[in-house]
């Protein structure tokens, strides 16, 4: 794609820029002469990067960030490394995870799947293929605010600099696919993360259970020096979590273990924008699993099977349906998670490949474990 | 004269509560006249933000008048119209880089053909179920919802982001006010060379 300077506003172009010069064409269309063009193409670079900076300034290096122990780049042993069982589709890269509550604070989990996290919280998330290439940083702040940064490690990998705002398109990336990395924009985080009931999404009684799914995809075992649910409890950090989910760990209910691994997939990668309480909600499309329930995948099936989509795929049967028991190809979900064209793909962002672990998961789930039409379906 | 504690008591507290409850009602319908006066305000100004920062010039299809073209106000705002066949667009020729459709609600480009939205308050094809959040996220962020696929050209985002949030608010307002068209709009066509495989 083109990439013209965003000096090209609107404000540039004079009434003689356009109005005289435009040509007539055949079919109906008009063409515009190029400083038109610039600056609509000017409109699509920008929107896709403009992010706000945040106050106050962030570190300029992940050093200072507080992620290494003094004088190091050694991960200070403070923080709690953390593997969530089902990890977001990230095209292949390798991932690492920190958790930093601040000494005497604790996380609140009286609502299981709302943990209330206190202020100094931090977490990083390192991204890597050949190398470490980005890591990215979360913090609650003193007034509450959650603020979000990306820092892009340099050659010799001996600390990382913060990213801008509006991300990087295309990092030259050794590993990567096609050889390029995408930084996301801080919209881009707050995107995701500010689109569902927490701002924390890996560190979740779900994700963090021992009960852990076989067949989650991509899905790395946890180690010994993880934390884990009980972990967190036995180290006083975890406060008023109910007691069922210490006794019963939290699992995905579902009626077959390919169903339990497709729901949790589809928790991971599409619930934090997918639920019933973000600003989404007013789509009634609640891809997440909720622990406080005591049948988590029926808001799933509910909001699913049975349902328009507002999006009407270009397809040469129309394809209208979100899941269509039985069906895939003729289910929107599938089709949108298939795809890696910008305006069709799901998720929108962080990947430019699709997940064909995921894809096989998701297509196995509704070809054969899906009630029939004639089954009723409650939420 | 009533010379009775009791029943004079028994009186005041009756007059106490009547009194009471007349000021509440007043107060109440002296809000409702506020929270009326406040709405029209915002759609009062949502109003002439649509008519002064160009919304109708792509969202409301052109058609072919009297005096020329000009936008169609039957069908105000409601985005490129459904049953339109649309031919592929012409080949970018030298400077020549963007085409756009007779009615300004098809844009062929780098970016592929973009339809104007529907920005009527229709719940399924327009933005009748938005949140004013949605809204605003859209604006903020470029995504459509706040969170979905980029918006595309010719919707200027950057400038409409420095909307302030009581214009938002007000645009919002204004938006929801009017009347629902029913149109689906097409979803987008990716570039003739894809910015990534399908």
């Amino acid at each position: 794609m083109l990439v013209p300077s965003r000096s090209a506003h609107r404000s540039d172009i004079t009434d003689a820029d356009c109005a005289p010069q435009s040509a007539a064409l055949p079919g109906g269309w008009i063409a515009l002469h190029g400083i038109v063009a610039a600056c609509a193409i000017g409109v699509c670079v920008d929107i896709a990067h403009a992010g706000a900076e945040d106050s106050p300034p962030l570190p300029q290096r992940l050093s200072e960030t507080g992620l290494f122990s003094p004088g190091t780049t050694q991960v200070d042993p403070k923080h709690l490394s953390f593997s969530p069982q089902y990890p977001l589709w990230s095209d292949g890269a390798i991932k690492r995870r920190w958790l930093h509550v601040p000494p005497g604070a604790t996380i609140d989990a009286s609502n299981p799947d709302a943990w209330v996290f206190p202020p100094g919280t931090r977490l990083w998330k390192e991204f890597g293929h050949d190398r470490p290439i980005e890591t990215r940083f979360v913090e609650r702040l003193a007034d509450g605010s959650w603020r979000f940064a990306a820092y892009v490690w340099n050659a010799e990998g001996t600390d990382a600099e913060l990213a801008p705002a509006k991300g990087i398109a295309k990092l030259a990336a050794k590993g990567a696919p096609r050889g390029t990395y995408a930084v996301p924009s801080r919209d881009d985080c707050r995107t995701c993360h500010e689109g569902g009931a927490a701002p924390v999404l890996g560190v979740s009684a779900l994700q963090l259970s021992p009960d852990r799914d076989p067949l989650a995809p991509h899905a790395e075992p946890k180690s010994a020096a993880q934390v884990d649910l009980p972990g967190l409890v036995a180290r006083g950090i975890l406060r008023n979590l109910p007691r069922t989910l210490i006794d019963h760990p939290p699992r995905v209910t579902a009626s077959s273990p390919v169903a339990r691994a497709a729901l949790g997939y589809m928790h991971g990668n599409c619930g934090h924008c997918h639920n019933d309480v973000g600003p989404l909600a007013s789509l009634e499309l609640s891809l997440t699993q909720e622990t406080a329930l005591s049948d988590t995948a029926a808001k799933v099936l509910y909001s699913t099977l049975g349902h328009s989509s507002s999006f009407r795929p270009r397809e040469a049967q129309p394809v209208t349906q979100r899941v269509v028991p039985g069906r895939p190809d003729s289910s929107v979900l599938m089709l949108r998670a298939r795809s890696r064209n910008p305006m069709t793909q799901m998720p929108p962002l962080g990947t430019q490949l699709a997940d064909d672990e995921g894809l096989a998961l998701i297509d196995r789930w509704i070809r054969h474990e899906l009630p029939t039409p004639t089954k009723e379906v409650t939420p | 004269m009533n010379t009775n504690p009791l029943r004079s008591r028994s009186t005041y507290a009756v007059l106490l509560l009547s009194s009471s409850l007349t000021a509440l009602t007043l107060a109440t319908s002296v809000a409702h006249a506020g929270d009326d006066k406040n709405l029209a305000d915002k759609i009062a100004r949502g109003k002439y933000i649509v008519a002064t920062s160009g919304c109708n010039d792509c969202h409301t299809p052109w058609k072919m008048g009297p005096d020329g073209p000009g936008p169609d106000m039957d069908r105000m705002l409601s985005g490129h119209p459904e049953g339109m066949a649309v031919p592929p667009a012409p080949k970018p020729d030298g400077p020549w880089l963007v085409s756009v459709a007779a009615t300004n609600t098809a844009w062929s480009g780098p970016w592929g053909v973009s339809f104007t939205a529907n920005i009527t308050p229709d719940k399924e094809t327009g933005i009748g179920k938005w949140t004013l959040r949605n809204f605003r996220d859209m604006l903020r962020t470029g995504r459509h919802m706040g969170q979905g696929r980029p918006v595309l050209p010719p919707m200027p985002v950057p400038v409409y982001r420095n909307l302030t949030e009581a214009d938002t608010e007000a645009l919002f307002t204004y938006l929801q006010s009017i009347p629902p068209i029913r149109n689906r709009v097409p979803e987008p066509l990716p570039p003739a060379v894809p910015v990534a495989a399908n």
